[in-house]
């Protein structure tokens, strides 16, 4: 058994060691808003944090994150209302809203490094999250306008 | 087909009062099927009711619109409450969707199917919705009416209430519901005035936005039965082979393992969980008989356009005029080949079925664009009759054509094996190898001007393997004969909006053996490049403004010309671009919507490599339900047109489609996606549809703008830098 705190709950799951984050998550935790796209880390879909730090849980086994604390989709706000998924609704971004969660989970911690970022910052971080349904201008402006109002804090 | 009029008096719409009070509305319209109209094969006509859509109205006032047709990203969930909401005068805060289960019930008028597909959700259903939300709102009434005792005429509704301004009564109608569900249902309703839409024509929010921002959103794949198994297929490598002989004592080895089991597709591993079921099919040893396509590859396949192209008998697809007589009255005549791949529809979520097989009953979960046709599909395999059979939709990760549902059929025999529930998850590999592309199209194409540079033929040759030759059989029961054109070829070419005496296209059927199926905007996909981009080399042959000479002859097509000019004006076409910056132009209609975009791009002259800066788009779909919808789908359709004009290409070799993943199937990216603009056309024709229209412009509109930029004509995509490199 191997202990992971996950959204600040602790679980205890049998997964091996080397088991990739995203299925750990996804299938013996149970959550499901981190999502599978291409499991060799090109397109994001799959993206979490560890310790503060963006990852993909695809490419990462759970050893490399075992005594850290895990934030998901899920554990980004209690009620969606974190600074992104307002700015999100806002904008009504998501189309068929899959690779939401890695773009949303991306952005949050290029708004944690950089309360302004330019459009060049937003397309250096972004350009690694794939989005099939072309929702990207949306994303640029919801990400602008949730630094407008205070998401990097 | 005979119009149903003694049926649909009888029967458009019926209400039912449920046990808890709400008040059912179903409503009934005929419908012609695509395969009625495309090949004239008569359809059994509806026996009994069969209410197209649903709108529950609760005791407490909450309205839900269920909704047959699959979300996958194109706005229904919300549109098509936006109908009902704005005929039944509610608050669009107490508006809900629901999803529909698969059957008669949701059958889209549009398309004779309850299929999610054709751009057809708003074209097909917008009429039913009103219709019946307004005979909703009028039975409300009268049953206010009767209870006070006071005529009709004297009541208004407001707000999900009907109040009567003499006596100051007002009752909401959650309190008129036992009592509405006694009227009889009006058979011609009357229809709010366009002018007092209060949705219809706005920016209204979508409903679905909360779920897809916090993770809570379910998609096929995030489904949990309890005691389901995961299983991931070993499938052939080589499109059609089979499995020879297969070795599994390692698979079975790996913890978590349940079952190995055999099916036509390939091996399955049935596990615990997705990464059991991976590491297990990974330990597989399969010999397979690769069977026929074992020595086809893409080079070949391409040969074999290039002499059909030349020698085989075409079906004809669209004649005007004489082509001979045309060519005699040629100053100046042109050939040009223009070259589409096969393209794979690669949805953001990979391809994935739930099911869990009982003995007398089975239950399906799955993202499908064609629930009725899958609770068929299902029937049929387990021999049971279609009730028994609940499909269960989910969102889809992505549609484009994609998910009609055949990888339903797997989980159902994995489940039925196996004796619990089980889910059948794809790789992106899986994904990629797997898949029904869009045809490739060789396009072999001629025309003439005369000596003021007006056209005076135009001759349009298609070779390509047949969509409905592979999908037909399942989708619609039938295939069409050898013969027979199959429109989703020469769609966007037959129809070609230019002024020409003389214009012959055909078509040559080809069978590569691989799979084909609808891809966004279907045979507009390829049809608008090789259309617009030849048309820009006449115009350059003529000497003219590419503008000009479109709009010289557009006379006949004014709503063509209209997006034409609306985007021209906006990109300040006949203003210089910035230094470096060259713009292309073209316009396609499909769907019922006509779509024009301007393209400004450069062009690396050391590299040849493009970059897109801005995209000007204007579109008139007839009348808008919701206009910030219609921009979404156009950005969408834009950036899915600029990934294949750059990156699309399914190339086969030894029988194999050699693409994998991400990494050699590219994806447009964020720093790739320029400044995109929309504009619509105010207009209130019938509805067009948007899902697919903003796609097959786009790609010309770039091809156009390189050659401005380089003078170099790119006929064969996708686009290839080291072809636009300037030779030192
Ligand atoms: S699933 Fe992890 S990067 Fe694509
Ligand atoms: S919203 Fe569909 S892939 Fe991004």
């Amino acid at each position: 058994m191997t202990k992971l705190s996950v959204n600040r709950k602790q679980y205890e799951v049998d997964d091996d060691l080397d088991t990739p984050l995203l299925w750990v998550i996804r299938d013996s935790i149970g959550l499901t808003g981190t999502k599978y796209g291409c499991g060799v880390a090109q397109c994001g879909s799959c993206t979490i944090h560890v310790d503060g730090h963006a990852k993909r849980s695809c490419v990462t086994p759970m050893k490399a994150a075992v005594g850290k604390e895990i934030t998901t989709i899920e554990g980004v706000s209690p009620d969606s209302t974190h600074a992104l998924q307002k700015a999100w609704i806002a904008a009504d971004v998501p189309q068929c809203g899959y690779c939401q969660s890695g773009q949303i989970m991306s952005a949050a911690i290029l708004l944690k490094e950089n309360k302004r970022p330019t459009d060049a910052d937003i397309d250096s971080a972004m350009s690694g999250i794939i989005c099939r349904c072309g929702t990207y201008p949306r994303i640029r402006e919801a990400i602008k306008q949730a630094a407008i109002n205070g998401g990097g804090k | 087909m005979t119009p149903k009029t003694e049926l649909d008096r009888r029967s458009f719409l019926k209400a039912t009062l449920l046990t808890g009070g709400a008040l059912l509305i179903g409503t009934n319209l005929p419908f012609t099927s695509r395969a009625e109209e495309r090949f004239g094969i008569e359809a059994e006509p509806a026996a009994e009711f069969h209410p197209n859509a649903f709108i529950k109205i609760a005791p407490d006032g909450k309205v839900t619109v269920v909704v047959g047709q699959a979300e996958m990203g194109q706005g229904v969930l919300t549109s098509l409450p936006m109908i009902v909401a704005d005929e039944l005068e509610v608050d669009w805060k107490d508006v809900t969707f629901e999803h529909g289960p698969p059957g008669a019930a949701f059958i889209n008028p549009a398309l004779g199917g309850q299929i999610t597909g054709g751009s057809a959700s708003i074209r097909g259903l917008f009429d039913p919705l009103r219709k019946a939300a307004a005979a909703t709102r009028e039975m409300l009434v009268t049953a206010a009416a009767q209870q006070w005792s006071v005529p009709v005429e004297q009541l208004r509704v407001r707000n999900g209430e009907v109040f009567h301004p003499t006596s100051r009564r007002t009752a909401k109608y959650g309190t008129l519901l036992a009592a509405a569900s006694k009227v009889t249902p009006p058979t011609a309703p009357k229809l709010k005035d366009a002018k007092d839409f209060k949705f219809i024509g706005k920016n209204v929010k979508r409903l679905d936005t909360p779920e897809k921002v916090n993770g809570s959103g379910i998609f096929g794949m995030d489904i949990k039965v309890p005691g389901m198994l995961t299983a991931t297929i070993m499938r052939s490598p080589v499109i059609g082979g089979k499995v020879k002989t297969f070795d599994d004592s390692a698979a079975k080895a790996v913890k978590g393992v349940r079952h190995v089991v055999q099916l036509e597709s390939g091996i399955a591993i049935v596990a615990d969980n997705y990464w059991s079921a991976k590491k297990g099919r990974d330990a597989l040893n399969v010999v397979w008989d690769e069977g026929k396509m074992a020595s086809v590859s893409s080079d070949k396949l391409y040969q074999a356009d290039v002499a059909a192209a030349a020698t085989a008998k075409g079906i004809e697809a669209k004649k005007i005029g004489d082509i001979a007589a045309g060519k005699a009255k040629a100053a100046k005549t042109i050939e040009s080949v223009y070259w589409a791949p096969f393209l794979a529809h690669a949805t953001m979520e990979p391809m994935n079925a739930t099911a869990d097989v009982k003995a007398d009953r089975c239950e399906v979960w799955s993202g499908i664009q064609a629930q009725m046709v899958v609770q068929q599909m299902v029937a049929k395999e387990l021999s049971m009759p279609p009730e028994k059979v609940t499909v269960n939709n989910t969102l889809l990760g992505g549609g484009f054509g994609r998910r009609l549902g055949e990888y339903v059929i797997d989980a159902v025999k994995l489940s039925k094996s196996v004796g619990k529930p089980v889910k059948v998850v794809w790789t992106r590999e899986d994904d990629m190898h797997g898949d029904f592309y869009r045809p490739s199209a060789y396009n072999k194409m001629s025309a003439g001007i005369d000596a003021a540079g007006k056209p005076v033929f135009w001759q349009h040759r298609i070779v390509s393997p047949s969509i409905m030759a592979t999908l037909g059989p399942g989708l619609f029961g039938f295939a069409p004969p050898p013969d027979r054109l199959d429109d989703t070829s020469t769609e966007g070419a037959s129809n070609l909006p230019y002024d020409m005496q003389n214009l012959y296209v055909d078509w040559v059927r080809t069978d590569p053996g691989v799979p084909v199926g609808f891809w966004r905007s279907v045979g507009s996909s390829h049809t608008a490049f090789s259309t617009e981009c030849f048309l820009d080399e006449l115009a350059f042959e003529a000497k003219k403004d590419p503008l000009a000479f479109r709009l010289s002859l557009l006379e006949k097509h004014p709503r063509h010309a209209g997006v034409l000019k609306l985007a021209a004006e906006k990109a300040g076409w006949y203003k210089p671009a910035p230094k470096g910056i060259f713009r292309g132009i073209a316009v396609h209609e499909s769907f019922a919507s006509y779509v024009a975009q301007v393209a400004e791009v450069s062009v690396d002259k050391k590299t040849g490599k493009v970059k897109v800066h801005r995209i000007v788009c204007a579109i008139d779909c007839g009348q808008v339900v919701n206009p910030d919808t219609v921009a979404a789908q156009m950005e969408s359709c834009i950036i899915f047109g600029l990934t294949a004009a750059f990156y699309g290409e399914i190339t086969v070799k030894n029988g194999r489609i050699e693409q994998r993943n991400f990494y050699d199937y590219k994806m447009l990216r964020m720093n790739e996606t320029p400044k995109i603009e929309t504009y619509i056309v105010p207009s209130t024709e019938k509805h067009g549809g948007v899902g697919e229209p903003g796609t097959p412009p786009t790609a010309p509109a770039v091809v156009n703008a390189i050659f401005a930029a380089t003078g170099k004509r790119v006929r064969s995509l996708p686009i290839k830098p080291a072809d636009l490199r300037e030779v030192a």
